[in-house]
């Protein structure tokens, strides 16, 4: 394990842009975001949750996928594919880091998606645990550890540094080109990193959505009993069909692919998607979901039973609470879980 | 936007009104009186038929300045669609300005079908205008660029 | 405020029990105190569970548009920012009056808890409010701040303490209305060089995620199909390619609303990125009024909206392209 002082963090970020792109939470105009490290950056590691996740980092909001041309009658096919160049991601944290997992079973199956391979390939993560969670926080409902997140490199802070402990070897790779602006942690300091450890996790136990669980969801036999609940009319009525809840989510991986017609050619791009949206998998025949109650109820039941139906219970959230903040209406996934009944002792 | 031999050639465009404004520019053609080619008209047929939208797609899709124009107030084929369009441009134009984009970039002028010269000299006038602003940089798209300069 | 409370959920029981209504629409209580849900309340014992307080910060008044449309009356608690949005929506014949009882209930501003926590309390599980007194218990400690600080954004332009549209009011706590400038900000936007104005809207917009949350909460917005929507428009919504189709929403957002936004504020109060677009519509509101004549959107139900109209007077759009300011 290694340490810097927190007061030489920037010489750090300095360091590591120098050799490529840095990605690392900013505060550009009020919102705190991931951006690409450059002069004047104001960076923010207080902010647990950027607003939008940094699932953007390798899935981004619009990416152009290929592009026509014609030229007379012939139409030209220009692949716009370009093998992504190394890049650092700074300050992810464990919800965020699990995420990448649930989005790589979906981009890395077969037909593996080649533009998200090639950032995941080249994109080295450095998470950095969750000191103080906030009230909106349940990663531990599904198993996650914010003072523990794993990725290529874990960082902690304690006390006056920052901790840094490589894991895989892309994370060597990259502690090598910066290891000569850290100081090796000695036995003293290591001990302190376990006791901020322990310290997250019994922070971690006073939180108010300690006792939600997902008992009850992720398996085949209750499919049809969720899906065929009351509960779904009443939780999603005041629901607006906005996409403010999928487009923060670190897991929601849904996406539309779109025509632009630049006058000189056809850029075909891809966009995030929202199931809440009204043309949402628009077909011929319209919409599949033609009620807000319906496309609701997918959204959860997407999260909560299809997905871990299909991968092993695994959950396709990770209770990063971007949602429960963010929604306009405050209807969030943890109020869908309670009303069925997903708290301890109740 | 065009480049000629290093000089900005602005690309200007005029939405004329059927009854009046379109007729005054064939007069002024008829007329041989001369007016900028880089304005490319679009007929329509009132200027209130003008969506807020026409003129921002102008602008995305290259235009450097987007002019319209109408029968005089009073004068209105429809009686009163130039009313409206009046009250229209007022404000969407004081808002491109609110937003920083240059509030040269718009204008409305009324144009009757007795006004080739009119015609011609309102759109000499806009074209130097234009053209002393510089190419475009604010409400563009830059997709819809010419991947080459001067294409 | 818990007086209010019970004198609301008294007339609601009352109602529902004569048959005069048979459903409440109002605000329901989340974990914390301030995620609240609107909600419609369909007996007796469901009406428990409203609440009112200073976190009941959303306009129902668009919730309206498809409760009147459904079989018997509805009960609408409606606060005064919140009946503009009503009566507009009434002049536009979205909503069916008939179809709804008005309770209007005292507002003596609410309390934004995403202030709150830019004041630098984490973890906010619960606010007290206190009189002038904004008491957040955080998972780190208590916190306290002066309400006028944490106070919503639309609050503090705010239009006044009158119910435009009511068929009762339950005032315990009458508040006068503080003077406020609202169109302040805008003029300080409008007195900037276009370069400042550029960059800080540029800066601003260019947060935007295009998530529509703003354009699915505002009451003005209650197209059945909106232009964004269409996919053969062309400006389909959800995609952000770079800066110009943000600029192509928010301005055609702005401009569809104008003359018809009552400036509730529901649009700055949703956004995720906290994009003040407020400010956009406040432009064409002070325009409207420097141009046309004084008009406040919601106000009645019968005027004509100003973009809707016109005198032979008009100012020409020529005041803007000749007016003094460098470009």
């Amino acid at each position: 394990m290694l340490k810097i002082n927190k007061s030489n963090l920037e010489k750090l970020f300095n360091a590591i842009s120098e050799k490529q792109n840095l990605y690392i939470p900013c505060n550009v105009n009020g919102k705190t975001n991931y951006a690409v490290y450059g002069e004047g950056a104001q960076v923010d590691l207080e902010t647990l949750k950027t607003v939008k996740s940094a699932k953007e980092v390798f899935f981004p909001q619009c990416e152009d996928i290929v592009s026509f041309k014609r030229n007379g009658k012939a139409v030209e096919v220009i692949d716009v594919r370009k093998e992504s160049e190394d890049f650092t991601v700074f300050g992810v944290r464990a919800c965020d880091l699990k995420s990448f997992e649930i989005l790589d079973t979906v981009f890395l199956s077969e037909p593996v998606d080649t533009y998200y391979q090639t950032k995941r390939e080249h994109g080295t993560v450095v998470t950095l645990a969750c000191n103080y969670p906030e009230e909106s926080c349940f990663c531990h409902t599904f198993g996650i550890n914010a003072s523990e997140p794993k990725g290529d490199v874990t960082c902690w802070f304690a006390g006056d540094f920052l901790y840094w402990q490589a894991n895989t070897e892309k994370g060597l790779n990259l502690t090598k080109t910066v290891e000569s602006l850290f100081e090796k942690a000695t036995a003293k300091d290591e001990k302190e990193v376990e006791t901020e450890k322990k310290e997250i996790e019994k922070r971690t136990e006073k939180l108010p959505l300690y006792d939600l669980t997902t008992e009850g969801w992720g398996k085949d036999s209750v499919l049809l009993e969720k899906f065929n609940s009351p509960l779904w009319q009443s939780l999603s009525e005041a629901c607006l069909g906005c996409g403010a809840c999928t487009f923060v989510c670190p897991t929601c991986q849904c996406y539309d692919i779109k025509d632009f017609d630049k006058g000189h050619g056809i850029q075909r791009y891809r966009c995030w998607d929202s199931c809440m949206y009204n043309d949402f998998t628009m077909m011929a025949h319209g919409t599949p979901r033609p009620t807000q109650m319906q496309r609701f109820r997918q959204r959860f039941m997407h999260k909560l039973v299809y997905y871990p139906k299909n991968n092993e219970g695994t959950f396709g959230c990770v209770g990063c609470g971007r949602c429960v903040e963010k929604c306009p209406i405050h209807m969030n996934i943890t109020k869908v879980m309670k009303a069925f009944g997903g708290k301890k002792n109740d | 936007m065009q480049v000629e031999n290093g000089q900005f050639k602005p690309t200007i465009v005029a939405f004329c009104c059927n009854w009046c404004s379109y007729a005054g520019a064939d007069l002024a053609g008829t007329g041989r009186m001369q007016y900028p080619a880089e304005v490319k008209i679009i007929r329509v047929p009132c200027s209130c038929r003008v969506n807020p939208m026409f003129i921002l797609r102008a602008f995305q899709r290259g235009a450097d300045g987007v002019i319209l124009c109408g029968c005089h107030p009073g004068d209105c084929h429809y009686t009163t669609g130039n009313y409206y369009a009046r009250r229209r441009m007022t404000m969407l134009f004081d808002f491109l300005d609110y937003l920083g984009i240059e509030k040269e970039r718009t204008r409305v002028e009324w144009v009757s079908a007795a006004e080739g010269a009119r015609f011609a000299s309102v759109m000499n006038d806009f074209v130097k205008k234009v053209t002393e602003l510089g190419p475009n940089k604010r409400i563009t798209d830059l997709r819809c660029k010419p991947e080459k300069e001067g294409e | 405020m818990q007086k209010v409370v019970d004198i609301m959920k008294k007339r609601a029981l009352q109602l529902l029990e004569q048959g005069t209504v048979n459903r409440v629409l109002g605000w329901k209580n989340g974990d914390f105190t301030y995620d609240q849900t609107p909600a419609v309340f369909n007996s007796k014992e469901e009406v428990n569970e409203l609440v009112y307080n200073d976190f009941s910060a959303a306009n129902l008044s668009k919730y309206l548009i498809a409760e009147t449309k459904k079989e018997g009356k509805i009960l609408a608690f409606l606060k005064p920012c919140d009946t503009y949005s009503f009566n507009q929506l009434i002049k536009e014949h979205r909503i069916n009056r008939e179809n709804v009882y008005v309770i209007g209930v005292e507002c003596q501003g609410k309390v934004d808890v995403e202030k709150v926590r830019a004041l630098g309390a984490k973890g906010v599980t619960g606010v007290e409010v206190d009189g002038e007194t904004v008491t957040a218990h955080t998972l780190y400690g208590d916190k306290t701040f002066t309400k006028e600080s944490v106070l919503m954004e639309k609050c503090l332009a705010c239009k006044g303490k009158t119910h435009m549209a009511y068929d009762e009011l339950i005032i315990v706590n009458p508040v006068e209305d503080k003077k406020n400038d609202r169109f302040k900000q805008v003029e300080e936007l409008e007195n900037m060089t276009p370069d400042e104005r550029f960059a800080f809207w540029q800066g601003q917009l260019s947060k935007c995620i295009r998530c529509n949350a703003c354009r699915n909460v505002c009451p003005a917005c209650s197209c059945l199909k909106c232009v964004f929507d269409n996919p053969n428009s062309g400006v389909a919504s959800k995609a952000v390619p770079d800066t110009f189709e943000e600029q192509l929403f928010h301005v055609i957002r702005a401009f569809h609303v104008a003359g018809r936004c009552t400036d509730c504020g529901e649009c700055s109060r949703v956004c995720p990125q906290n994009i003040p677009l407020h400010l956009l519509n406040r432009k064409f509101i002070k325009d409207i009024n420097k141009f046309y004549g004084e008009y406040q959107a919601g106000a009645d139900t019968e005027t004509r909206a100003p973009l809707t109209n016109f005198t032979k007077e008009d100012v020409e759009p020529s005041v803007i392209s000749d007016k003094g300011g460098k470009a």
